[in-house]
């Protein structure tokens, strides 16, 4: 079964965070590939060991540097498409997980693995839009995957609870930060990464039609508003009488 | 006259802060607002009382998705009565899948995490977090659009309006994907979303064992108990005790972080708290910037002292 993962290279977090002058996300600066991703890359390559397949990387991004895919390509993926055009700026969720969808198809792909949402756009959106365009079931926020026959089998986590949904194939999962241990690249994987195929494609030559009517503008963004950092006291013994009065002040207790 | 819809889960009690939130927020920007759930009905009155002209509740089968239901309710209903021009989410999981559908079936734009939203002569403006809620992003829409709200972003006002009229529509007839069973997480103690204390634990508590004092201090203060997302993860306590941008959010009189570093995807989540006060051994981490007494020590030894302190007040 194949089995393509969606990756997203987003900017270096520990670097600060830059924006152009439109309000869009500066990524000229260094990217790798989004935390969140390793989990999904990892459930993508477990279900394609379990059933004999290979794993694809499905991405949308016009960074030339090559790092984050490598780092995905290092763990075990086959091969990576890339859908790159200029028009693609800006692109909002639905836009996203149409051009995702055309890639999916392209590849042949029967189950698709998504993180639960990016580090910087971070809606949370593209997996349900991503199922849709295809029509296909959508199991989002699964803490875990396993495969029975051709049964997708995933735990939902809940406000509540847990549910146990299963789907059969094809489908999409997204799945949570910390669901499976992301397997590290092998010297092997990394120098493989290098000669696997990348593959980079506009949206002329996926056959997707921008959607003109939506207009979606940023003004403008801002530092969320922030809190003053008060009073810090190192404990050497009093830190917890301390803490009491603090909670008698604000009459709490 | 612009219609919404503003969409909110059921709730066993009969009302949710969530559904007031989303009410008075909706009422700003639309004259027309239904109110739709599913499962079971939300108080009518109170709908009303919040601006709700009609309550519509979607038939949901236990063992379909909350989103196949829903989305094939509403699809229905905008066959019905024509298509909302906005539609207002809560942040919940189902709230962002049905969005996610219905942004691709009805071609709109979906804005989440959003905090705040006017009406603008040609459509909306929205302020959104964005890069894990360390910037707002203020968005301009033209045309209809979904909006997933997070919570506490609104204070929820009343505007006296009449009960809302009752109206009930099917769900999907049949879906693919099947729910087999649930495991419901039971806590005693006041619900963490509306607690007026929350103690929270993270990686710094060292074991999954010493989470107990989390829940002790909680139960001392009358409070509720959460986490941070990686003790979460690591499977120390259930993921309805997540507090931050992939779990709840929470606004307390008084947050206690215990061993939290403070990653901005649990600061969103607690910020809005009233008083903050923060346990953690190392005196960098990014949770004293918003802390209103910071303890730089050792948690596993603070805690228990904390504990042992408020005990010996309880039995004077």
């Amino acid at each position: 079964m194949k089995v393509l993962a969606c990756v997203k290279p987003v900017p270096d977090p520990s670097a600060p965070v830059r924006y152009q002058e439109n309000g869009r996300l500066d990524r000229t600066g260094k990217v790798v590939l989004d935390e969140a991703d390793s989990y999904g890359v990892e459930v993508a390559l477990r279900l394609a060991e379990a059933s004999g397949g290979s794993v694809v990387l499905g991405t949308m991004s016009d960074s030339s540097d090559p790092a984050p895919l490598r780092a995905a390509l290092a763990m075990g993926a086959e091969e990576a498409l890339v859908a790159s055009d200029s028009r693609l700026g800006g692109a909002d969720a639905l836009t996203t997980a149409r051009v995702l969808g055309a890639l999916v198809r392209r590849s042949g792909a029967e189950v698709v693995v998504t993180a639960t949402e990016s580090a910087d756009g971070y809606t949370g959106t593209v997996a349900a839009q991503l199922a849709e365009v295809l029509g296909w079931p959508a199991l989002t926020f699964a803490s875990h995957v396993s495969l029975e026959g051709d049964h997708v089998v995933v735990r939902r986590q809940s406000e509540t609870g847990t549910l146990e949904v299963a789907a059969p194939v094809p489908c999409v999962i997204s799945v949570t930060a910390g669901s499976v241990e992301p397997r590290y690249a092998t010297f092997k994987g990394i120098v493989a990464a290098k000669s696997r195929p990348v593959t980079t494609l506009t949206l002329d030559e996926l056959g997707v039609v921008l959607d003109e009517e939506r207009v979606h503008d940023i003004v403008d963004v801002r530092d969320a508003p922030g809190r003053a950092a008060g009073e810090k006291i190192v404990d050497e013994g009093q830190a917890a009488a301390a803490i009491v009065a603090y909670f008698d002040a604000l009459k709490i207790l | 006259m612009t219609t919404a819809w503003v969409v909110v889960e059921p709730s066993a009690n009969g009302w949710s802060e969530a559904a007031g939130e989303l009410l008075t927020l909706a009422r700003r920007v639309s004259d027309d607002v239904h109110l739709v759930t599913w499962s079971s009905s939300l108080d009518a009155g109170r709908a009303g009382a919040f601006g709700a002209s009609s309550q519509v509740v979607v038939a949901h089968d236990e063992d379909h998705l909350v989103a196949d239901d829903v989305v094939a309710g509403m699809e229905d209903l905008a066959a019905a009565d024509g298509h909302p021009d906005i539609v207002l989410f809560g942040s919940s999981y189902d709230g962002r899948d049905i969005a996610g559908r219905l942004s691709v079936r009805w071609g709109r734009t979906v804005v989440t995490n959003v905090v705040d939203l006017r009406a603008t002569p040609d459509g909306w403006e929205s302020e959104h977090l964005v890069v894990g809620g360390t910037s707002v992003s203020r968005t301009r829409v033209s045309g209809p659009a979904l909006f997933v709200v997070r919570r506490k972003s609104v204070t929820p006002e009343e505007c006296g309006g009449s009960p809302a009229a009752q109206r009930e529509v099917a769900g999907a007839s049949s879906t693919v994907a099947r729910v087999r069973s649930r495991v419901l997480e039971v806590s005693d103690g006041p619900d963490l979303e509306s607690a007026p204390v929350v103690v929270s634990g993270g990686r710094g508590l060292g074991r999954a064992e010493h989470y107990q004092w989390v829940d002790e201090l909680a139960g001392l203060l009358g409070g509720a108990g959460g986490a941070s997302r990686a003790i979460v993860d690591a499977g120390w306590v259930p993921y309805s005790r997540q507090v931050g941008q992939t779990g709840k959010t929470v606004a307390p009189n008084l947050y206690v972080a215990c061993g939290i570093s403070g990653a901005t995807q649990h600061l969103v989540g607690m910020k809005g708290s009233a008083h903050i006060v923060a346990i953690n051994k190392d005196p960098d981490a990014p949770i004293f910037q918003v802390a209103d007494l910071g303890v730089v020590g050792d948690v596993t030894s603070v805690l228990p002292q904390v504990i042992a302190l408020l005990r010996e007040r309880r039995g004077a």
